[in-house]
């Protein structure tokens, strides 16, 4: 505050009118110059955008900047509502509303001493924050954007999709990549030769491998349903019936909502971290930029989970009398990537709600929900539609409803059974001595 | 059935923007790594030391190495996974032919699907088998559950 220079800059960027120019100044700049551009789109033989081989290039290219750049808004918008959580106003020095936080932020990572300690392993120790952030930003290449789109210089008829890869195998394809998404941590927590870290990363390896079991279960329970694993044909059947497979399957939906929360480790399961016990977890020995990795690693798997979340159980683009299968014109890809987006926001919101409302589980409840829970609730349910699946096609006119009728009764069984039996699943450990706490 | 040179070159182009978008993601995970170190080497900022370098514990002098015995159910869960992830992929053919085998759409799924059913392979002969391949991975993990596998006290 002593250099007026400095003073003046702080004046403006916390003055609103400013942010409101900006806001309104970009996209007009923008469309200026997207529309001085426009003979260059005319020429079908020079434009690039209907190559078939350079549109999902340009396509990845773009999504992963701007993941890249929306985990920084992610991170800023964490904390805020943790600051609306806990009755205070969260950052909101730099910028106006703290808007430049994540820049500042950013910068403050760059600029930080890097301190290697002395009996690390040293090779591991880099290449564990590289892995775990590679892993969360390929993992977004098999998401249908929105859909397929037919650009006017195109060829009547013929259409791109706005997806990176078209793969056959999509949903082995996720697995794959959340299995890889292993390693960053593991090895991080290994590197770091810190008991600390050690005991974080071998609780995280435990953790994200179990989670996995009910993650390939829900899916079976849903493949049973689509028969493909293109996710951009689930997406399509789903626009075409209109009902999205959340109404089909939600028992299959809440496994795999936890599941990514295990995986994304996140608030309720984030016991690889559990700053009361192990201080920073597996990343206590990292600072500066590398430390800066393991968050946007963490964030960007949010995102990407929560895309994946909503190509197979909430229809992707889909919105009912809004977006259809039919319509490709380009400015109906626009509002399928709004929509689209809007879904991963609400999905994200509801990420960060949990994390502030839920407090963690202790380590045994977590490993019994796993394998006696939703493992059991999976298997029943694979069971259950497997045979449903023989009797009737459940993508046939109002058969969603027999589905949605078995998870409602298996859900119940399972109630019923969880309540007779002894050990509760998340409750107190059964060699633990009874502590009535009751006031007498 | 063997794979020509235009199936080939048409799977690989599927492929291609998946590689770019792997090649493009390594490079910014490495090219942040390179930068901080850059950035460290030009500051000339740090001072190492000892104390400073050595590992974190608390304030305490560190006991040991980390390099120990640990917990043997982390590795019970580990062995678990295995047999129970590998035998969960197995069931992925099944559960994408499997809807399309007892519905088919379209002529030619029906004629794909008389042929196998002509052959031996009906729904309910699938159904069978894969409920048998089911039995034995829920025998395994009744199995471990009784033996007190998952407790964790």
């Amino acid at each position: 505050m002593w250099d007026p220079a400095v003073k003046r800059v702080e004046s403006i960027l916390r003055n609103w009118r400013v942010w409101l120019a900006v806001i309104v100044v970009l996209p007009v700049l923008a469309a200026v110059v997207l529309w001085l551009a426009l003979p260059l789109y005319k020429d079908p033989a020079a434009n690039i955008l209907s190559n078939p081989i350079w549109f999902p290039i340009i396509v990845a290219v773009v999504m992963l900047l701007s993941i890249l750049t929306s985990t920084a808004v992610c991170i800023l918008a964490e904390r805020k509502l943790a600051g609306f959580t806990q009755d205070r106003k969260g950052p909101n020095r730099v910028g106006f509303w703290g808007l430049l936080q994540p820049m500042a932020d950013g910068m403050k990572f760059f600029f930080k001493e890097d301190i290697i300690p002395h009996n690390v392993d040293k090779p591991l120790f880099m290449l564990a924050p590289c892995i775990t952030l590679t892993i969360s930003l390929i993992g977004f290449a098999i998401i249908p954007w929105a859909g397929d789109v037919h650009f006017d210089w195109m060829a009547a008829g013929e259409t791109v999709s706005t997806q990176v890869a078209s793969l056959n195998i999509g949903i082995l394809y996720i697995l794959a990549v959340g299995s890889i998404g292993v390693y960053g941590i593991v090895l991080a927590g290994y590197a770091s030769n810190n008991k600390y870290s050690f005991y974080g990363g071998i609780r995280a390896a435990a953790q994200m491998i179990s989670y996995e079991l009910p993650m390939g279960l829900a899916l079976l329970c849903l493949l049973l349903v689509c028969g493909t694993l293109r996710l951009e044909e689930i997406v399509n059947q789903q626009a075409q019936t209109g009902v999205w497979y959340v109404f089909v399957h939600p028992l299959p939906f809440l496994l795999f909502l936890t599941s990514v929360f295990a995986e994304a480790n996140r608030m309720p399961f984030d016991l690889c971290e559990a700053e009361q016990e192990l201080v920073g977890g597996f990343h206590t020995e990292y600072s500066s930029m590398k430390f800066a990795m393991f968050f946007l690693g963490e964030y960007a798997h949010m995102i990407t989970g929560s895309a994946i979340m909503i190509a197979l159980f909430f229809g992707g683009w889909h919105c009912w009398g809004l977006t259809s299968v039919e319509n490709t014109a380009w400015w109906a890809m626009l509002i399928k990537l709004g929509v689209y987006i809007a879904k991963i926001a609400i999905f994200i919101w509801f990420f960060m709600v949990i994390r502030w409302t839920i407090p963690r589980f202790r380590f045994d409840q977590l490993m019994r929900l796993c394998w006696l829970a939703l493992v059991p609730v999976g298997i029943v349910l694979l069971i259950a539609t497997g045979v449903l699946s023989a009797v009737m096609d459940l993508q046939d006119g109002w058969n969603w409803l027999a589905s949605l009728a078995v998870n409602v009764v298996v859900l119940i069984i399972m109630l019923a059974y969880a309540a007779r039996s002894k050990t509760s699943i998340t409750g107190r450990q059964g060699n633990m001595p009874d502590v009535d706490v009751r006031p007498t | 059935m063997g794979l020509n040179t235009y199936d080939f070159c048409l799977a690989a182009s599927d492929l291609l923007p998946l590689v770019v978008l792997i090649i493009c993601a390594t490079g910014i995970t490495l090219f942040i790594l390179v930068a901080t170190h850059v950035v460290d080497f030009l500051l000339k900022t740090s001072r190492k030391g000892d104390i400073k370098q050595s590992t974190y514990e608390s304030g305490m002098e560190p006991v040991g190495d980390t390099r120990r015995r640990f917990n043997v159910r982390f590795y019970m869960i580990a062995v678990l996974f295995l047999i129970f992830d590998v035998e969960i992929i197995f069931l992925y053919p099944w559960a994408v032919l499997y809807p399309r085998l007892s519905h088919p759409k379209g002529d030619e799924m029906v004629n794909w699907a008389r042929g196998l059913s002509d052959a031996g392979y009906t729904p309910g002969f699938l159904l069978a088998a894969i409920g048998v391949f089911f039995a034995l991975l829920l025998v395994g993990f009744i199995y471990e559950w009784r033996r007190g596998v998952f407790k964790w006290n």
